[in-house]
């Protein structure tokens, strides 16, 4: 009987190991659900800062900021990449960091140099391990993480764009789908490029370049302000957006977890019953060779 | 509709308000700024203070800006709140408590203090008490 009571052991850790990881799946569904307001709350401002931007690329402002202006030579590239702090969430750092070197590779085909700025432990692992040109890292933001919180790192990167030592600007984040899919995309900051999805409704009274705003006070403080707030605003929404990738996947990954331990411990027991059904039919025999032999 | 304009207030946490509006007072960088439909486009940073938006038929509200952006178009207003709050919820204790807070810590030199933080939130909860006040003043006429 040895053989089954080893095999009776392993069916138990199994089933510690089934209850743990339903109950994660359980905690992250509904950290899912908070996370996921957190993300819409803020999608009206991002949206609208995005409108506003980019009535201001239409116009014909009489003060062209820099993060307006494409750069001739692009020798230097930053990527902001937001992931998770923890881990346990299925493939969805790994496929994220997949899409950073993939873009980043084509930009070093051109000669361009790599800068890196993580937000989250993952990320910050990940390029050490990697070997990037980590110049900023931000982990421990929490399931709501606060705008304050981003300010530094993003002021790294914006402070090297404003001196010259990037000239181009990239956020790397999961775009949350739905529940089940989550998508990586590399999204360009800076420059500002001329599409950057504001609303598409005043089409037709769009007058490209043919009018301005009045600015008050002046218009490079105002733009100076206005364009740093929309840049903290993209990439706050790319962190809330994350976040709720993060616990979507890691409901997905633990639910998976779960079912597998369901299987593995079906496939036990029946390990365990044909043993213990061998065990019995052996001493029968045994019982009757023996009666026989009397 | 010729009328009013659409107008959006949003702050970085929520929508706080949107809708169709006939005119909207908000005091801007240079002083308080009266918007009407048509207006000519515009852009300005805002003060802390009260928003007073007159809905399509001359009801008025009020909301709380702690700072941000306006941008004016001739049909669409949108304002960027740093925080938003409609004026009602305000607590006049609660901003009374903030400013003394902060004039305390302005006061107190010896500590090592971050002036323009704390000048930033005395200028937040004077505007508060401001609005409080004025709304208090039309209650009273009404």
């Amino acid at each position: 009987m040895a053989a089954a009571k080893e095999i009776r052991t392993q069916i138990g850790s199994i089933k510690n190991t089934q209850k743990i990881t339903s109950a994660m799946e359980m905690v992250a569904a509904s950290k899912m659900r908070k996370a996921q307001d957190l993300m819409k709350a803020s999608q009206p401002y991002a949206k609208q800062i995005r409108n506003v931007v980019a009535h201001i690329a239409d116009a014909n402002p009489e003060y062209r900021h820099d993060y307006m202006v494409e750069r001739d030579e692009v020798k230097r590239v930053g990527y902001i990449v937001v992931s998770t702090d923890r881990g346990l969430c299925g493939g969805l750092n790994v496929n994220l960091f997949k899409a950073v070197i993939k873009n980043a590779a084509q930009w070093r085909d051109q000669g361009a140099e790599l800068d890196f700025c993580a937000l989250g432990s993952k990320a910050g692992g990940f390029f050490k391990k990697y070997g990037g040109n980590l110049v900023a890292a931000k982990s421990g933001l929490g399931e709501s993480p606060k705008v304050d919180d981003l300010i530094g790192s993003v002021k790294v990167m914006l402070d090297a764009y404003d001196d010259g030592r990037l000239d181009r600007l990239f956020v790397v984040y999961n775009e949350f789908v739905n529940t089940m899919t989550q998508k990586p995309v590399v999204r360009q900051l800076l420059p500002l490029s001329t599409d950057i999805g504001g609303d598409e409704q005043d089409e037709e009274n769009a007058r490209p370049g043919s009018w301005d705003y009045l600015y008050e006070p002046d218009a490079k403080a105002l733009l100076d302000n206005l364009l740093v707030r929309f840049i903290e605003s993209q990439v706050y929404q790319a962190v809330v957006e994350n976040g709720a990738c993060e616990q979507a996947a890691r409901m997905i990954a633990m639910k998976n977890a779960t079912d597998n331990a369901g299987g593995l411990i079906d496939d036990l027991e029946m390990v365990y019953n044909k043993a213990r059904q061998a065990a019995i039919t052996q001493e029968i025999s045994e019982i009757v060779g023996g009666a026989a032999a009397v | 509709m010729a009328n009013s304009f659409t107008c959006n207030i949003v702050s970085a946490e929520a929508s706080i308000f949107s809708g169709s509006v006939e005119q909207i007072i908000a005091s801007g960088q240079m002083g308080d700024l009266g918007i009407l439909p048509g207006h000519a486009p515009l852009l300005t940073e805002l003060q802390p203070g009260p928003i007073r938006v007159i809905h399509d038929g001359g009801k008025e509200e009020n909301f709380f800006v702690s700072g941000g952006f306006m941008e004016v178009q001739p049909d669409v207003v949108t304002i960027l709140a740093d925080a938003a709050s409609r004026a009602g919820d305000l607590d006049e204790a609660a901003a009374e408590e903030a400013r003394q807070q902060a004039l305390k810590a302005f006061n107190e030199k010896s500590s090592e203090l971050d002036y323009t933080r704390a000048a930033a939130e005395l200028a937040e909860a004077v505007a508060q008490l401001r609005t409080i006040q004025q709304l208090r003043k039309k209650a009273g006429k009404g």
